[in-house]
């Protein structure tokens, strides 16, 4: 008699585990599909990065800077966001090498992005943050910066020198 | 006061309150004896950590998190007499809270409290180290002048540093393709509730595994850690001499939190908050950004390593000193804890701070940044008011020489210092400087016209211990013409 129910109990006991073992796993599996159907779409918002289209800005007249010269030149952003403010603005170092033909350097040095400034009496470009320094033409002068400054895609159109706007080149 | 009892009463029948807290206040902690003191940092730590939740929240409901908009709003806020006070109160409390979870770190490291069973509670608080310092860095950047506009450019660079997903880890920290209206509002989101977020979530999980282990007792040299044994151990120590932690160890806390609000308080009505630079304009090329002080040797660390290793150390050495922090409980969970008998832990810590501290004040003199508003030497400096000695004074400052190049205490100091020039080399040897430059000085080959160099040459030569031509009243007076 003991036995029996003894036997009994451990059935029941089994039965119970198996059932209390399905409702762990059916409450683990809706709890993590839960989560995740709120997480998805708020990750995806956080790691979908804006594109911007890529479009011709234009900083000036060709005769608004002299050959040989590296002026100081501010163009928008293609599309900026309404409350971007100052933000929307790039900054860019416009060399004409000849006639009709011009450079457009990044500000950004490419040891760790600060903004270079042109020297004009010296010729170069120089970082204040690391005094990294670059030549007229963009080569790397001295100090840390690993690469030549980047360039920015400039045309002349109808007597006037535009630039495309480009995402900050990382390194 | 009668109703107030029964009022209390009522609320702790229906809520258990009191069962829940009693035993929480009134645990019993090991007897600290001449280290007492000692254990009061990391709920210094904590009240910074409180201080910052209500100064910020106080900011956060006048602060605008819009690129083109925050700049205007901390001017604001900075206006009004008590945003002010609040700002700088902020400033110094992220100061405080740096500092003091630094020192509890070094407390815990020396007195070896991350061995068995307390692992976790050290693990815990590297992540609290981590959040600290990203609170710190994403706190500074809100500021959103100059500074902050271009610790976003400067950080998405270093990210791009990182192998295959670096272009995309810069970019997605710029929250674009360039610096824009949704940059600035991650940061916000980020400071202002995922940190924080994070902060309280492991901050609890801290506080309970103190409860759980129990805090450690003062170390003594010779009785090692045996996780055998150790709880066992433990729970006779506080049956014989524990006592409760409140009030008996935890009026230290509150004396030590007290005098960390009243001293945050004062500096912040004393010194005022951070100064906001320029706004956060990028057409604006007159900007030198620089970190804050905790940030300052790893600006300078950057600086002084050789080029080849930049990128390694860009990278793997954050990756370093934290896979060292998580390893280091796991490593050695257990045997002495006395620093006596662990004397490496002291030239540990001594180093660390003198790195920190050394590189920190490279850092902030940052010998290597041309001195880029440097002006033409003064008259007295050159020692003559024309000829071609003045010329070439007006060349090294033009081709900016003097930027990097000290003469008589004026100029940068990234170069050697020429004002013994003169002294040192002769003509020859500086041409052949000039010309070809260095590691850290660019070649003037082709930048430099026959008489610009003349004059340079004639006023580097010119530059003696000895004056060659002595400085009398006379050339001053017609100076002064």
């Amino acid at each position: 008699m003991a036995g029996r129910i003894g036997l009994e109990n451990q059935k029941q006991k089994h039965e119970g585990s198996e059932r209390r073992q399905f409702l762990t796993r059916l409450s683990i599996i809706l709890g993590s599909l839960g989560a995740a159907l709120a997480a998805i779409p708020s990750v995806g918002f956080l790691l979908g990065l804006r594109k911007t289209p890529q479009i011709w800005r234009t900083v000036g007249k060709v005769d608004d800077f002299g050959i040989g010269s590296t002026a100081n030149v501010a163009f928008q952003d293609s599309s900026p966001l309404p409350w971007s403010g100052v933000t929307a603005q790039t900054a860019a170092w416009l060399r004409r090498t000849s006639d009709q033909q011009f450079i457009a350097f990044s500000m950004n040095c490419t040891h760790l992005g600060c903004p270079v400034r042109w020297l004009p009496d010296a010729n170069l470009f120089m970082c204040p943050c690391h005094g990294g320094v670059f030549y007229a033409d963009g080569q790397v002068a001295s100090g840390p910066p690993p690469k030549p400054l980047n360039q920015y895609p400039v045309r002349v159109q109808n007597g006037e020198v535009q630039i495309l706007t480009s995402p900050v080149p990382i390194t | 006061m009668r109703i107030l009892k029964r009022v209390w009463r009522w609320f702790d029948d229906i809520t258990g309150i009191s069962a829940l807290l009693g035993p929480l206040f009134s645990h019993p902690v090991p007897h600290a004896r001449k280290s007492a003191w000692l254990y009061v940092l990391g709920s210094a730590t904590l009240t910074a950590f409180l201080i910052q939740i209500v100064t910020g929240i106080a900011l956060a409901s006048g602060y605008v998190p819009s690129s083109g908009q925050a700049y205007d709003s901390l001017m604001f806020i900075t206006g009004t007499p008590f945003g002010r006070i609040v700002r700088a109160i902020h400033a110094f409390g992220a100061d405080a809270m740096i500092v003091l979870i630094g020192l509890h770190t070094i407390r815990v490291y020396l007195m070896a409290a991350y061995k068995y069973p307390r692992q976790m509670n050290w693990l815990t608080g590297v992540g609290l180290l981590l959040f600290t310092l990203l609170m710190a860095f994403t706190g500074q950047l809100l500021r959103w002048d100059q500074t902050g506009f271009w610790s976003v450019v400067i950080a998405a660079e270093q990210a791009g540093r990182t192998p295959v997903i670096g272009n995309w880890l810069g970019h997605f920290i710029l929250a674009g393709d360039t610096v824009q209206g949704a940059t600035l509002s991650r940061f916000f989101a980020a400071h202002v509730f995922f940190i924080p977020a994070l902060i309280f979530l492991f901050v609890g999980f801290h506080l309970y595994l103190v409860i759980h282990n129990g805090i450690s007792e003062p170390p003594k040299a010779g009785r090692p850690v045996d996780p055998k044994t150790y709880r066992s151990w433990y729970h006779l120590l506080l049956a014989h001499e524990g006592e409760p932690f409140w009030p008996n160890a935890a009026w230290r806390d509150v004396v030590f939190a007290f005098l960390v609000i009243l001293t945050v308080i004062a500096l912040a009505l004393i010194v005022g908050p951070p100064e906001l630079g320029r706004p956060p304009d990028p057409t604006i090329i007159q900007a030198s950004p620089r970190p804050e002080w905790y940030f300052l040797w790893y600006y300078a660390l950057l600086s002084v390593i050789p080029r080849w290793s930049e990128d390694w150390v860009i990278i793997l050495g954050p990756a370093l000193f934290g896979a060292t922090l998580i390893l280091l409980p796991l490593v050695a969970g257990k045997g002495e804890r006395s620093p006596i008998r662990r004397p490496w832990s002291f030239a540990v810590v001594a180093f660390t701070v003198f790195m920190i501290s050394y590189f920190g004040y490279i850092g902030h003199v940052a010998p290597w940044s041309p001195r880029m508003e440097a002006a033409v030497l003064p008259v007295q400096v050159i020692g003559v008011t024309e000829g071609p000695i003045v010329e070439g004074a007006r060349v090294f400052h033009d081709k900016g020489c003097e930027y990097c190049h000290m003469i008589s205490g004026y100029g940068g100091v990234r170069g050697p210092d020429l004002t013994f020039a003169g002294d040192t080399m002769t003509p020859a040897q500086m041409t052949t400087r000039i010309y070809s430059g260095a590691t850290n000085m660019p070649s003037y080959n082709g930048n430099l016209t026959t008489d610009q160099l003349s004059v340079l040459l004639a006023f580097l030569s010119s530059r003696h211990r000895q004056p060659v031509l002595p400085l009398p009243v006379v050339q001053q007076q017609g100076s002064g013409k």
